[in-house]
């Protein structure tokens, strides 16, 4: 089946959306047997303004913190039905739903084990809304409720550690991807709709508009993340690291940090960006291969 | 043959019999033995159902809307707090036209925190677009589950219900229950057909943005079908009465209303107390009728224009008010009755709240005081020296 047919173009996402790119990325790779939940945020509103849908799979919206119970409701009924082998559930939410107003659904949806996988798009704020702080904002991040201002600077905290709070539920499988690397990306939703049970996949979708970004460096930022460290790839199996991705010579993270505006207000401060730097180079040393989490 | 049965447990077996295919809920007072007897007939075998244990009222809610669009019939219970944590979701499963069944074990709402029994959980979200249905007794509140479901799932209606009974009042009561048989209940209540579901031979998008283009005219159908409601709801109980020779009304019951001068109004449970009084006023030479409401939303306008105007007197009982306001049960009458000829003097009053008693003499002291002058929203059975406590 042709990719066009399972999320179609058309839709109204801004030029250079990471997160439409990587959903359609992600459609490919899961293929037309597919049921999917997806939380209010960007990819909703964007892909299913009434009457049109960009969606060529079952596609269902309720509320913003919910696309993971509703996975689960989607799951219990299949098995009811004896279809269970029919289609693979996926639920989708933003950062701001899954790490914030939807993590305690979420967390009961790993709690209870149920066969969902949950993506979560993370463009790193509630773009939605016109780019307020989430839990999933990076250090020094700027967003229109964590300013530049003059006494503090940007996103004073650290970016929740999602992915290992998923393992430490004892999630089966616990991925990060970047919209920069598609092919990584899709064998990854792959490798996870193989696998029965819990599983998270959190990607790394650029979205021009929140970072101050040029639309025509989505992809390039994507990279730029997992080069400097500050976004490290990886597979958590069974609580292990089984892979990670190699960067050879990791690059300064004021590469990636000077072509976004939400950081601009540190452009100029060294020992701000210093320490951005501490947290990508201890992004390396934590994420190692074989290493046991949980 | 009868089984004495408390309310709950006979509920969770009313359901059992209704054969849902996703369970959801979490437990709160007073409603948690549904949730456990239910988990009980799963575990041994006697309901083919998947039973989602969740960590919260929203998830439960969540659950069976995600179940019934993907096409099976759903159903969940709660209670007070966990009404309010619904509410979320229960206006968009009703928007997204969803016929789960939810039972609602009525409570009062927090602060003070209180787990007994008045209406302002389940009145408080009136406007969500669900059908609420009360009962009197548990054989009622169990025989409404089927028709519950039977309406939900109506094509002509696709709208969640929610029945409604008086937390510990009726929850906890033992009564002698007349359960019907499996085969009676699959004949009055045939398997769920969904008119659209979540498939992948046939790909549809649910629960899209509307926009001002569109937004107004989709409520616009709510409102319509709730006009198409009543029709379905009287049939759902004609036919019952029919098969199992048990009839309560339909969107309301009319009680020694023929002849009345004097018209007791409520809801739930207090309408058994009611038509005791009515009984006891009549022996005494005093025409009183009691009207029971039945179906509160959508709100049966008809039927109580019919009922009431004519007669000199409605006294309205209702356990739940809109603060700063007036009691709701109260404003949907009167609006119901405004411009009406023959419209009779009304008096109202709040009694009830957080599981204060109303005894019998209660109410026939209500009668005597709104014998003597109209009341208008007046508080009945308040303590002077709490009053004056609380005024400090």
């Amino acid at each position: 089946m042709s990719t066009v047919k399972l999320f179609n173009a058309g839709h109204t996402a801004c030029s250079g959306c990471g997160e439409s790119l990587a959903a359609r990325l992600v459609m490919e790779a899961a293929g037309p047997n597919v049921i999917v939940t997806n939380s209010t945020g960007c990819l909703e509103v964007f892909t299913t303004r009434s009457p049109q849908t960009a969606w060529g799979v079952p596609w269902v919206h309720s509320l913003f913190e919910n696309s993971g119970a509703l996975a689960t409701g989607i799951v219990a009924a299949l098995k009811a039905q004896g279809k269970e082998n029919e289609a693979r559930v996926m639920a989708f939410g933003g950062d701001g739903s899954t790490a914030d107003i939807g993590f305690g659904i979420i967390s009961g949806m790993w709690e209870r084990g149920d066969d969902v996988l949950y993506v979560c798009f993370d463009n790193e704020a509630y773009m939605n809304t016109g780019i307020q702080r989430s839990g999933l904002t990076p250090f020094m991040g700027a967003t229109s409720t964590s300013p530049a201002g003059s006494v503090t600077g940007g996103n004073q905290k650290q970016k929740k550690n999602l992915p290992m709070i998923a393992v430490a539920h004892g999630v089966k499988y616990v991925a990060t991807a970047s919209v920069g690397y598609q092919k990584d990306l899709q064998n990854k939703i792959k490798k996870a709709l193989e696998i029965r049970g819990p599983k998270y996949i959190q990607i790394l979708v650029t979205c021009p508009l929140g970072w101050g970004s040029d639309s025509s460096l989505t992809i390039q930022l994507g990279r730029l993340a997992v080069e400097t460290g500050l976004y490290p790839l990886f597979e958590v199996e069974e609580g292990k690291i089984t892979n990670t991705m190699n960067v050879a010579k990791p690059k300064p993270v004021e590469e990636y940090l000077k072509l976004q505006t939400r950081f601009r207000h540190i452009s100029k401060k060294p020992e701000e960006i210093a320490k951005i730097q501490a947290i990508a180079d201890a992004n390396f040393k934590k994420y190692k291969k074989d290493s046991v989490l949980f | 043959m009868k089984k004495v049965t408390e309310g709950l447990k006979a509920i969770a077996e009313t359901v059992a019999l209704c054969r849902p295919e996703v369970v959801s809920a979490y437990p709160i007072t007073p409603q948690t033995h549904i949730v456990e007897e239910l988990s009980v007939i799963v575990a041994n075998g006697r309901l083919k159902c998947e039973f989602i244990n969740v960590e919260s009222e929203f998830a439960a809610a969540s659950v069976v809307l995600g179940a019934s669009v993907a096409g099976v019939r759903a159903y969940s219970t709660t209670s007070s707090q966990g009404l309010l944590l619904m509410a979320e979701v229960l206006f968009n499963m009703a928007g997204m036209r969803l016929p789960v069944v939810i039972t609602d074990a009525n409570r009062a709402v927090s602060a003070p925190i209180n787990i007994w029994n008045d209406w302002q959980d389940t009145l408080t979200i009136r406007d969500a677009g669900m059908i609420h249905l009360f009962a009197e007794d548990n054989q009622e509140a169990c025989d409404m589950h089927l028709q519950a479901f039977k309406i939900a799932e109506d094509h002509e209606v696709m709208l969640p219900v929610m029945v409604n009974l008086d937390g510990f009042i009726l929850t906890h009561a033992f009564d002698p229950i007349e359960f019907p048989s499996q085969e009676e209940v699959d004949k009055y209540l045939p398997k769920y057909v969904p008119l659209e579901k979540l498939d992948v031979k046939n790909p549809l998008s649910f629960g899209l943005m509307g926009g001002p283009d569109r937004y107004l005219e989709t409520r616009y159908a709510m409102a319509e079908t709730m006009k198409t409601c009543p029709a379905v709801i009287r049939k759902a109980a004609r036919d019952f009465n029919q098969m199992f020779g048990r009839n309560y009304g339909e969107l309301i019951e009319e009680y020694k209303m023929n002849d009345a001068e004097i018209v007791l109004v409520s809801m739930g449970s207090i309408i058994s107390s009611m038509k005791d009084v009515a009984d006891e006023l009549r022996a005494a030479g005093k025409k009183v009728g009691v009207l029971k409401i039945r179906c509160y939303r959508p709100f049966p306008v008809e039927d109580i224009i019919k009922a009431l105007c004519g007669k000199k007197k409605a006294i309205i009982l209702e356990k739940a008010l809109s603060i700063g306001g007036v009691g709701i049960l109260t404003a949907d009458i009167k609006a119901s009755l405004y411009g009406q000829k023959n419209v009779p003097e009304i008096s109202d009053f709040i009694l009830g709240l957080g599981g204060r008693d109303i005894r019998i003499s209660d109410i026939k002291a209500i009668v005597a005081r709104a014998e003597k002058e109209n009341v208008k929203g007046e508080f009945y059975g308040l303590d002077p020296k709490l009053v004056e406590e609380m005024d400090k």
